[in-house]
């Protein structure tokens, strides 16, 4: 086996396009080894890089952890932040790794959805920033290619002035999301809502988003024809983890219920 | 490839020829059985160990990943057969039953303790989080470090 510890980000750049996999904070990855679903040859640790590690406002990088972004980010990603997994998880876990493994349940993709953030992808030749929409492919399928490393996440330089996070599952903590949801709401009432573990990626409403946007201040029947809306949009599959109805029931409610602490 | 660290305080090495976890080599090649095999997958907390300065599941750190690291594990926190004071509250709580989830949490909470001398019920709650007891000892184990915490304020 070979296993490179670079300090660089050069040196890492050249190890991932030598086909070595990324190890950030080993919470996906060695999950799938463990379970003799992944036995990688050719590793490149990248906790060691510090360019991965340096998080400049809206610069965040990839090898930042939950429990930094938990300490310091802005505010509906770190309540995302403080739902994922354990301490012991937070610890080692990154916002570069959950966007790599591209799970629909990432704890960490609707906020990016909701802000319309950017992945910053590097290789030895080039650099390119995707935006979420055209990153995410599909079920944990993404448009990075084989010779990039995923570097940063750039956020807006301005954030929504309201924004709220909130997660549907069986227990508090340790669980993986049924439905996660962001709203964000900006002072000339500019809406977004952006949902989780309903579609193969992450995804905006944005009928609801719009019809919402409008409203200076919502009544009543408009936040639950927002609700509806959001139902309506989503498109969620029945699992081990919950059923379609729910799941569609869920979205709404959980987004409305978040826009109503954004209009607190 | 060779992977050396310091382990508990000494220095510790050993061949790596598959991308076998921490906790695997830790038990099966360094013989330090302290850390528990369960879940896996960072669900149970059974396998925790402070990795440079912070609390992580063993079983999802790459071994070879700990190349010039600093690890403790649970065979770390006595002194010279006396009990650390997060072993001792439990011990004292009677906060052990089948004892399999004992190592971990006696990290976690050496954790807690060591940022926080004198955390609240929720925070002790929040920090074990992460360690599942089977046996549902958690009352014990709760005021265990209530007791701990309060000792301190």
């Amino acid at each position: 086996m070979e296993v490179h510890h670079p300090t660089s980000l050069p040196d890492a750049l050249r190890a991932v396009a030598a086909g070595a996999t990324p190890l950030a904070g080993g919470t996906d990855l060695m999950v799938e080894i463990n379970f003799g679903h992944a036995l990688p040859d050719h590793v490149v640790g990248l906790r060691r890089v510090e360019e991965l590690n340096s998080w400049e406002d809206s610069r965040i990088g990839a090898g930042v952890t939950w429990r930094r972004i938990d300490e310091k980010g802005p505010t509906a990603l770190a309540e995302a932040a403080r739902t994922v997994g354990s301490p012991q998880i937070r610890n080692a876990g990154t916002i570069g790794g959950n966007v790599a493994t591209a799970s629909p349940a990432g704890d960490g993709l609707p906020f990016l959805a909701a802000v319309d953030a950017s992945i910053e992808l590097v290789s030895p030749t080039s650099t390119r920033h995707l935006l979420w929409s055209d990153f995410f492919v599909g079920v944990k399928q993404t448009a990075k290619a084989p010779d990039e490393l995923i570097v940063a996440i750039q956020l807006p330089e301005r954030l929504p002035s309201r924004q709220a996070f909130g997660k549907v599952g069986s227990r508090n903590a340790m669980v993986i999301a049924t439905v996660g949801c962001v709203v964000t709401r900006d002072d000339d009432g500019k809406t977004t809502v952006a949902l989780g573990s309903v579609a193969p990626t992450p995804i905006r409403a944005f009928r609801a988003e719009e019809m919402i946007s409008a409203e200076t201040s919502p009544s009543e029947s408009a936040l639950f024809e927002f609700q509806r809306l959001v139902s309506e949009d989503v498109r969620p599959i029945t699992d081990h983890r919950s059923t379609e109805e729910y799941r569609r029931h869920a979205a709404g409610v959980l987004a409305r219920r978040l826009l109503e602490r954004c209009l607190r | 490839m060779i992977v050396s660290f310091s382990l508990n305080g000494s220095p510790a090495s050993g061949r790596v020829e598959r991308p076998i976890s921490l906790l695997d080599f830790l038990r099966d090649e360094l013989k330090a059985i302290g850390s528990k095999s369960a879940c896996d997958q960072g669900e149970c907390g059974s396998c925790s160990v402070i990795l440079d300065g912070v609390v992580v599941c063993s079983c999802l750190v790459m071994a070879a990943d700990v190349e010039g690291s600093t690890v403790t594990t649970v065979e770390g926190l006595e002194s010279e057969g006396t009990l650390s004071a997060v072993q001792q509250a439990m011990h004292e709580a009677g906060a052990v039953q089948c004892g399999f989830c004992t190592p971990g949490i006696v990290v976690a909470a050496t954790d807690l303790f060591s940022h926080n001398s004198s955390p609240t019920t929720r925070e002790i709650k929040e920090a074990l989080a992460g360690n599942i007891c089977r046996c549902t000892g958690y009352g014990a184990i709760i005021r265990a470090f209530e007791t701990l915490a309060g000792e301190s304020t």
